[in-house]
């Protein structure tokens, strides 16, 4: 970067929350006409960074200075006013209204008492016509595809303010050739002098439009580097917390090499979410689903489980080909899911914790057949007990317990359903050391007692300790499969694209 | 000391002690009077009987409506359903539609029950399968029921078994349903227990009723535990809608008439109300018939006794909903904490 001239500049900017650091002394600067890429994994501190530049949190601790003075702006408005605008990941218009309206909504120009309409249309005219569009903005912005309401939204929040610019996540409803239009975009503001913070879990699209990469990983700076100097696998090393040239010996975990008989065998399936998926699940064996947030994980499991059903090709339990309509179909073919969103998906926050981990026996039992009061007390306290859970009695609402505690009840609540495939999607986020152990342990265990288990997991030291065998997905699809011979840099070098970035 | 704290942590503890010293203060009001039983021809009589012979449709309804809110949704269409079910128990009775019959009242009732159970799936095919929001749903219902209901009486109001020339069959077992009596107790009663009893046993003694609070409190997280919420929200809508149906053959069975344009009129709004009074969520989640009930005889017998102590009707209705106010108010635990530690703040000072 020649001429350097900072936009933002953030020293040792610190956050935290009740129980938990989400930044511990960040330092980030922002050039003039830089494209600069914020990356790191689930939990880095990204989002917290990016609401506490756009006044959505206040600092506890640090500077931010905006063309070197110091600001504190105290909510996103505070900030907009001072040329500091951010744009979502959901498109934030009002479908229902014209183009024009959303980008001079709240601000319209007024002539005699009523609003211009005519400057109002003609001027978006201009500004769509200046990000390369030539659209009619009289046209309600729900007419337009995601890629132009999103350019919309960019639109308006540099007509309030064009020197930083911040995206978060602005691709992930886009389609690849969206996307493409969209960095465009960027590019044409660059030249006009704005700095763009751009979040964003596609690596790919990073090295595509960013000048420059700052990581963060567990609420720290890890370092700011040129894009054209960074290579990816070093970037995911960077991002995961490993040096590259302690990933790329030979670090090839000793996983026992037996396996059962597959329990499930996925060939080609594909569903609404998902394409081409195959893959087999072993009883005495935990089968490993690798890969950044959004490649797809979770979208096989919820396949596997039937919450969204396969549409097309085969999946067969213990060799039987079988039609997965619904998680009870799935559950009755003895599978079990412990879906990622523990809060929306897992627990049921009123009831009992009795009552939460005798549901899902309930539902496979059915309606006419009620697990008699003493059974569901038994049950409930033999695994409050077994999964060490803990909590006053089994009478206590489910809500009242921690997030390790929460998550353990849930999969205590499938293994009382005594299933033959436990899908355990993200099962140790956001819960504590302790507790992550236990719940590693415990797959483990339940492996080696026959018990098949597919696993997902973002932190690839957890995946290396459970899984013996893993697949690895990238954007939505698989990478590569790794059997006996698992190493983090063969993970990476498959999330990171393939053969010829394992090279560099 | 203990007990009387677990017992005032139970849903039906504020209720019940609301409905009771509203019956102590109807019993003071009329120095003793309200508390006076009849026995004539051996049956019951007294102002405690007609809160619970007038309150039965709303007993019947709030049973319903329990379940219905319990699952996070509403049905706002039974007042609707009540007059489709009188329109065609009546209408059969006096033979306007399908004379054939004969003017059977056993087979007017089954009809009745029939058209309940129809709407009640309707409702709770729009809410579970096309996923309208409950409350549109069932909208539809209260708006479209009345229509539907005028159009079996074809737009007149049909009186039964007043002029024998006109309508040669006697009606009394249709008139048994509201004017009855059994052991000396009125058969809307029994009725009422008949139903409170099936839906206790349905809930209690399968796993239906933790499926329907799971689904209240969460129902994405119970369809992935295997709950097939559609089905239960289904069943759920077919029974309010029965429900309904019940308390419209004991609404036209009083009036000896089905009147579609005055039939359970507004009667959902107590309905509603009378599940929030007897401390019910209507967010969905935890529910109790019988605190519902209870709810349901708080309301009756506020109406009642308003009436009784000569409020015009039009002023009782303000009278009603201040009394309310003052109910919920009494239940809600924040307002509670909020008046004690005031009063602590001011022995402090």
């Amino acid at each position: 970067m020649p001429n350097a001239e900072p936009v933002i500049t953030m020293r040792g900017v610190k956050k935290s929350f009740p129980g938990a650091m989400a930044l511990k002394g960040v330092d980030f600067t922002l050039q003039k006409g830089e494209i600069h890429a914020l990356l790191g994994e689930n939990g880095a501190g990204k989002s917290t960074l990016i609401k506490i530049l756009t006044g959505v949190y206040e600092r506890d601790q640090g500077e931010i200075l905006l063309d070197g003075t110091p600001i504190h702006p105290r909510n996103p408005q505070d900030a907009q006013k001072i040329g500091i605008s951010c744009v979502h990941q959901e498109i934030n218009l009002c479908p229902n209204l014209t183009v024009a309206e959303n980008i001079f909504i709240g601000r319209e120009p007024m002539k005699f008492g009523a609003i211009d309409w005519k400057t109002v249309n003609k001027k978006s005219y201009e500004i769509m016509k200046g990000f390369g569009l030539d659209i009619d903005v009289t046209k309600t912005a729900d007419s337009y595809s995601a890629a132009i309401q999103q350019m919309v939204v960019i639109a308006r929040a540099t007509e309030i303010s064009a020197k930083v610019l911040v995206l978060d996540e602005p691709t992930s409803s886009l389609t690849a050739v969206e996307a493409k239009k969209l960095f465009d975009t960027m590019r044409a503001l660059k030249e006009k002098g704005a700095g763009i913070i751009f979040v964003t879990h596609f690596l790919d699209q990073v090295y595509e439009v960013s000048d420059s990469i700052t990581i963060l990983r567990g609420g720290e700076y890890v370092g700011t580097y040129k894009a054209s100097e960074l290579p990816k696998i070093e970037l995911v090393a960077k991002m995961i917390g490993k040096e590259y040239k302690e990933l790329d010996e030979a670090n090839v975990r000793s996983g026992k090499a037996v396996s059962g008989e597959p329990f499930l065998s996925v060939e080609d399936a594909s569903s609404s979410e998902i394409s081409d998926v195959s893959l087999v699940a072993r009883k005495e064996e935990v089968l490993g689903l690798s890969g950044l947030l959004g490649s797809g994980r979770t979208e096989i499991a919820r396949m596997i489980f039937g919450v969204d059903p396969a549409l097309s090709g085969t999946i067969k339990v213990k060799g039987q080909k079988v039609k997965i309509k619904s998680a009870l179909s799935a559950m009755r073919l003895g599978m079990a899911f412990c879906p990622e969103e523990r809060k929306k998906e897992g627990i049921i926050g009123d009831l009992s914790i009795r009552e939460n981990i005798v549901l899902a026996l309930q539902a496979k039992r059915g309606i006419f057949h009620l697990v008699p009061r003493a059974e569901a007390e038994r049950l409930a306290d033999l695994y409050i007990e077994k999964l060490a859970i803990k909590t006053p009695s089994r009478e206590q609402s489910i809500k009242n317990l921690s997030g390790g505690n929460q998550q353990k009840a849930i999969v205590a609540r499938w293994l009382a359903a005594n299933p033959e495939l436990l899908i355990l999607d993200e099962p140790t986020r956001g819960i504590d050391i302790g507790a992550k152990a236990e719940l590693q342990k415990l797959v483990i265990t339940l492996a080696g007692g026959g018990m098949a288990i597919i696993f997902i997991s973002s932190e690839i030291d957890e995946m290396l300790r459970c899984c013996q065998r893993m697949v690895v997905l990238r954007d939505k699809s698989i990478a590569g499969e790794l059997d006996g011979d698992i190493s983090e840099s063969r993970i990476m070098s498959f999330i990171a694209g393939g053969a010829d970035s394992a090279k560099s | 000391m203990q007990k009387v704290k677990r017992l005032s942590q139970n849903q039906i503890f504020w209720p019940l002690v609301v409905f009771v010293s509203i019956l102590l203060l109807n019993g003071i009001a009329t120095k003793g009077a309200f508390f006076e039983f009849k026995i004539v021809d051996g049956h019951l009589y007294g102002r405690i009987i007609d809160i619970i012979r007038n309150g039965g449709k709303l007993m019947i309804l709030a049973i319903g409506m329990t379940m219905a809110l319990a699952t996070g949704g509403t049905d706002i269409s039974v007042g609707s359903v009540m007059a489709i079910s009188g329109a065609v128990a009546c209408s059969i009775v006096d033979g306007r539609i399908f004379p054939g019959l004969g003017g059977n009242a056993g087979v007017a009732i089954m009809m009745a029950l029939l058209a309940g159970l129809a709407c009640g799936a309707w409702n709770g095919f729009l809410v579970a399968k096309v996923k309208m929001q409950p409350i549109v749903a069932t909208m539809i219902l209260l708006v479209a029921g009345r229509g539907i209901a005028q159009l079996i009486t074809q737009g007149k109001i049909v009186t039964i078994g007043i002029n024998p020339a006109i309508n040669p069959i006697n009606p009394s077992i249709y008139y048994f349903i509201n004017g009855g009596y059994i052991l000396g107790l009125p058969f809307p009663l029994m009725i009422v227990i008949f139903f409170f009893l099936l839906a206790l046993l349905f809930t209690k003694r399968t796993a239906f009723g933790l499926f329907v609070e799971s689904i209240g409190v969460n129902s994405a997280a119970s369809s992935f535990t295997g709950i097939n919420v559609d089905l239960v929200k289904l069943l759920i809508y077919t029974f309010s809608g029965f429900m309904a149906s019940v308390a419209g053959l004991i609404e036209s069975a009083g009036i000896k008439a089905a009147d579609c344009n005055n039939a359970g009129l507004l009667i959902e709004l107590d309905a509603i109300l009378a599940v929030a009074v007897g401390g019910g969520s209507l967010a969905g989640g935890r529910f109790s018939i019988a605190s519902s009930i209870v709810g349901a005889l708080i309301i009756q017998s506020v109406t009642t006794s308003l009436l009784a102590m000569g409020v015009v009707p039009q002023a009782a209705l303000v009278a009603k909903s201040l009394v309310v106010i003052a109910i919920c108010l009494a239940q809600s635990k924040s307002f509670k904490e909020a008046i004690s530690s005031r009063f602590r703040k001011g022995a402090q000072a």
